[in-house]
């Protein structure tokens, strides 16, 4: 079993999102970068297919920050075989279909039985990495999946629908699933163990041609209107619980004592 | 004929050996004491995997004579302690697969007494090393404080930016050193504890408070400190106690200041034992021996009597790691009012809160290994010695003694930190 | 045809999804700008009189039993296909489960640049502008389409339903690409387990986020709800995290809820979560972030730490 997962870095959200001068982007220099968070369910999902399996995992992303050897090595201590970075002239908040294009260029070659990725990325404004890569190999895709199985050239997924109705499909492989959630939450890597593979380990470098744009120009980026629709409530719990409990009863809720 | 004494061969015992030590001769008959007793009732396999590993060496050293046991904080709420550890590795147990591996706190009340030097604050971190590498026996509440740790900077798991939040409701002006943009005396390392949780925020504000009346010219690093490490690193997590220490000390080395003050004895371990052999080079105090140093300015702004009986848990990491008993003792007899009782374990012997070498984020799994935790041992002992307030000063303590005081039916005790009741005495 | 919005109208379980008739209002609305149509397509098995409530210019409808359920090829193909025969101004698809399936697959299949999380959508001078929330729903990010032609993903709740239901000439078409050969087969529907407490049935819910720090604390939510009378509910790295059960996820892949107040404890409000309960009648927040998204849709708000307001409040509940 020959398992891709594709990953992408995005801006850590907990950080405050600057935007440029222009108004037209993040002021990407100020922010730090880390892993898509549906990369590393998508990462867990392909280390234990891997595991029930037997086969091998290659992670590959396009370094747009400089900065993608951190989480190759992470995937590597977590289980992942080996790792490749496309490398070139590809900016920070590089658009998914440069990456796309970028990634099914790179694996092709490879002949991969399932390509794995996030469901999606919080920085997607041109649309989610998976189909994409799954319409330039010409595969089929299944995306807000939660468990893969993989079995003599088919793979059983469960795809989530609002709800928490499931449908289950069965795909005949080369196939690329968007991962929602792995079936069980990200094995942690220990620094230890990173470190000792960041030592050690060699990365393979491939480097992308160009791209093509994500089609649309945004041309003026802002903050949605914050706050003001909340009234706010000042005061300590004890104060703010009296307002809610005011409020309950108001409504009828609950008697007030 | 004894049980065992047939396997001891005959040709191992010599009966005049000739031994000089320190120009005593003390030939006589062949005692076990000179050399390694070797063993060949059991399966030692176990143990030498242990004693294979740098760091683990001493294990072996142990000859059963349970000075240890008597001391082990955790032994005496639980069934646990080196020697124990010992005999068990030797007959055959695997520590690397063994909740007993996750219970050592690291205090070092074994190695205090121990004749072999039998360390157990080298030879924990070393197996927990090797199982925290293969990843399968981590208690998970330790697994979520190393990911939060790596993730966010802090083992609380709250986000980097907010790591100066505090500075808001201290009242007084807390220079961050990037917008400081001059070299200060003082840098002050506030800790992850005192940064975020709502109790060391408490002590955090005392501190910056108090080196605000004293004049002191001080200056912290805000989101660019991290957490120091040193828990993680003995709870087997050394990759990320490097990657930490990496990030501060590059932090530290951007600006100048003559001496560094921590809040916490752990971090002051951390830099004072364990950075330099990362290529660190800068003076570190405890608050206490900084604001003994203060004493004389100190002194006449205690205005406000605190009439009650305080006792004081010496923290492992001051104490008995790194020798500090007296600054924090000054420092509360400063305080008029103040009635210091000693408790029957204190200083040289106090007793382990539990929270040391990774324990803060064990409580649960200990919980299950224990009759009780040692916060709550602890907490009893002060109120067996009728205290009004148990005086603490490391950030660890507050929340772990407050939560034990509770759970014990001691919620009359209060848990202050020395900065606390400073602070409290100075405000009047 | 270039004039025309082509919309892809959704339905599970034999109901259309409110998104179709979001999606379909702001179509019509846009259509008229661009002096064209909104057509909604509907791909199916008997499914005729979905098609004929849906309230666009008109309907197009395709009956195959391969469609009986949503299969991700078999729509991808055929809405490729009708992109290429019609060549319509605008593609319109859910941003949801379904469409994001389709959406950017569409946009390399058909050369056609993708816009997604759409929550704005105005013709500007004969320009569609589409703007996106994206960043967590931390930002806005209003954007042309280098051509006329486009595909946006449109999040549901964005735009009002009551314009979008009605009815319209409803057309049946051939399948405008082949069916057979399909390399992904639907095998069956899982429904969420039953047994626990329905969230959407409650008057108040006490529902807890990542605030709640650990699995320890969920008793103070518990709590706080057993002297309500009501039910814990709560956003998706709860149930991820296993503290709680599936059936207690509020939002996109949880559950939708409407119940008369609800108290939102250590929510930051990512847009995945605001889909599923904005409609509640009175929304409080309690988060330590006074910046969290969850204030622009809170009626009120606070900032305090909730572990210490959930036994505050239980015990005024109590009394």
């Amino acid at each position: 079993m020959n398992i891709v997962v594709s990953i992408k870095q995005i801006p850590n959200l907990t950080d405050e999102l600057e935007i440029n001068a222009e108004g037209t982007g993040l002021d990407h220099d100020a922010l730090q970068y880390v892993l898509n968070e549906f990369d590393e369910h998508a990462i867990e999902e392909a280390v234990l297919a891997k595991e029930a399996t037997g086969g091998t995992v290659t992670v590959i992303g396009v370094d747009t920050t400089g900065e993608l050897d951190g989480a190759l090595h992470t995937a590597l201590a977590k289980g992942a075989d080996s790792a490749v970075k496309i490398t070139g002239d590809f900016p920070r908040g590089t658009d998914s279909h440069t990456q796309a294009k970028l990634i099914a260029d790179a694996i092709r070659g490879m002949s991969p039985d399932i390509v794995l990725t996030g469901v999606q990325a919080a920085d997607d404004r041109d649309g989610q990495i998976g189909p994409m890569i799954a319409a330039h190999l010409g595969v089929p895709y299944v995306g807000v999946v939660t468990g893969v199985q993989v079995k003599e050239g088919k793979a059983v997924v469960h795809k989530e629908y609002a709800g928490g109705v499931m449908a289950e499909f069965e795909v005949a492989l080369p196939m690329v699933v968007g991962v929602q959630a792995a079936h069980q939450p990200p094995r942690y890597a220990p620094v230890s163990k990173i470190r000792q593979i960041a030592k050690t380990a060699k990365i393979d470098e491939v480097t992308g041609g160009a791209g093509p744009r994500a089609g649309s120009t945004v041309r003026r980026m802002f903050k949605p209107e914050s706050a003001g629709h909340a009234e706010m409530w000042e005061g300590s719990p004890e104060e703010v619980a009296d307002k809610i409990a005011t409020l309950l009863a108001e409504k009828g809720l609950v008697k007030r004592g | 004929m004894a049980v065992g004494l047939d396997k001891v061969k005959p040709e191992a015992i010599t009966e005049d050996k000739h031994l000089v030590v320190q120009g005593m001769d003390i030939s006589g008959h062949w005692n076990r004491m000179f050399e390694q007793r070797v063993s060949w009732d059991y399966d030692v396999d176990n143990l030498d995997r242990v004693t294979d590993l740098p760091g683990g060496e001493s294990l072996a050293w142990c000859y059963g004579c349970a000075k240890c046991t008597a001391v082990c904080p955790v032994d005496i709420v639980g069934d646990y302690s080196p020697r124990k550890i010992h005999r068990k590795t030797q007959m055959g147990v695997d520590l690397f697969n063994s909740d007993d591996l996750w219970l050592c706190t690291t205090c070092m009340n074994c190695l205090r007494v121990c004749p072999k030097e039998v360390n157990m604050i080298q030879i924990m971190p070393a197996v927990r090393e090797q199982a925290v590498l293969e990843g399968t026996t981590v208690p998970p509440e330790l697994q979520k404080a190393f990911e939060d740790t790596a993730k966010h900077g802090n083992p609380l798991g709250q986000p980097q930016r907010k790591r100066a939040d505090w500075t808001k409701k201290v009242g007084v002006p807390v220079s961050i050193m990037k917008d400081l943009g001059r070299p200060v005396d003082i840098l002050w390392y506030v800790g992850s504890y005192p940064s975020y949780h709502p109790r060391g925020n408490d002590a955090a504000c005392a501190a910056a408070r108090i080196f605000n009346s004293l004049g002191v010219d001080f200056g912290i690093l805000g989101v660019e400190e991290k957490d120091d490490g040193d828990s993680q690193r003995l709870a087997g997590e050394k990759g990320l106690f490097e990657m930490l220490a990496e990030q501060n000390i590059a932090a530290f080395s951007k600006y100048e200041f003559s001496r560094m003050v921590v809040t916490g004895p752990h971090e002051f371990n951390a830099f004072k034992n364990e950075y330099p052999k990362l290529g660190a080079d800068f003076k570190v105090l405890h608050y206490t021996r900084f604001l003994v140093e203060h004493l004389d300015k100190l002194k006449p702004m205690l205005k406000k009597p605190i009439n009650l009986k305080v006792t004081f848990h010496d923290p492992c990491y001051l104490g008995r790691h790194n020798g500090e008993y007296d600054a924090p003792r000054q420092l509360l007899r400063a305080i008029p009012g103040v009635e210091l009782v000693e408790m029957g374990r204190c200083r040289e012997n106090g007793y382990c809160c539990g929270g040391g070498g990774g324990g803060m984020w064990l409580d649960s799994f200990t919980k299950e290994h224990t009759t009780m935790r040692l916060s709550e041992r602890r907490v009893r002992e002060a109120a067996e010695y009728g205290a009004d307030v148990l005086a603490v000063c490391c950030p660890f303590e507050v929340s772990r003694f407050e939560d034990a005081a509770k759970s014990t039916g001691n919620d009359e005790l209060m848990v202050r930190d020395i900065l606390e009741l400073l602070d409290e005495s100075m405000r009047g | 045809m270039a004039k025309d919005i082509l919309i892809l109208a959704e339905h599970l379980n034999g109901k259309l999804a409110d998104i179709t008739f979001e999606m379909v209002g702001k179509a019509k609305e846009l259509a008229a700008g661009f002096g064209g149509k909104a057509v909604a397509v509907l791909l199916g098995n008997g499914v005729k009189s979905l098609a004929e409530s849906i309230g666009a210019d008109s309907v197009l409808y395709v009956d195959d039993a391969a469609l009986a359920q949503f299969n991700p090829e078999a729509y991808g193909r055929l809405l490729a296909a009708l992109i290429q025969e019609r060549n319509p101004r605008v593609v319109m698809i859910g941003n949801t489960s379904i469409g994001m399936d389709l959406a950017a697959g569409l946009s390399v299949m058909t050369d056609l640049p993708l816009i997604a999380y759409v929550n704005g959508l105005a013709a500007d001078g004969g320009t569609l502008a589409a703007t996106s929330q994206i960043y967590g729903g931390k930002i806005q990010a209003e954007a042309l389409p280098d051509g006329e032609a486009c595909i946006v993903a449109c999040l549901a709740g964005a735009f009002p339903a009551d314009t979008g239901k009605g009815s319209a000439p409803v057309e049946q078409i051939a399948s405008p690409a082949p069916l057979d050969d399909l390399k992904v087969n639907f095998v069956k529907l899982i429904e969420p387990e039953g047994g626990d407490v329905d969230i959407t049935q409650q008057p108040i819910l006490v529902s807890i986020g990542r605030g709640i720090g650990g699995q320890e604390n969920i008793e103070l939510a518990q709590e706080l709800a057993d002297a309500l009378g009501c039910a814990v509910s709560s956003s998706r790295p709860i149930t991820d995290a296993g503290w709680l059960p599936k059936t207690r996820q509020v939002g996109k892949s949880g559950l939708t809820v409407t119940p008369k107040v609800y108290l939102a404890f250590g929510i930051s409000g990512a847009p995945e979560h605001l889909e599923g309960m904005r409609g509640a009648e009175t929304i409080v927040a309690v988060n330590t972030d006074s910046k969290a998204p969850i204030f622009d849709v809170a009626h009120y708000g606070a900032t305090c730490d909730m572990l210490d307001l959930l036994p505050a409040l239980t015990e005024k509940i109590k009394g």
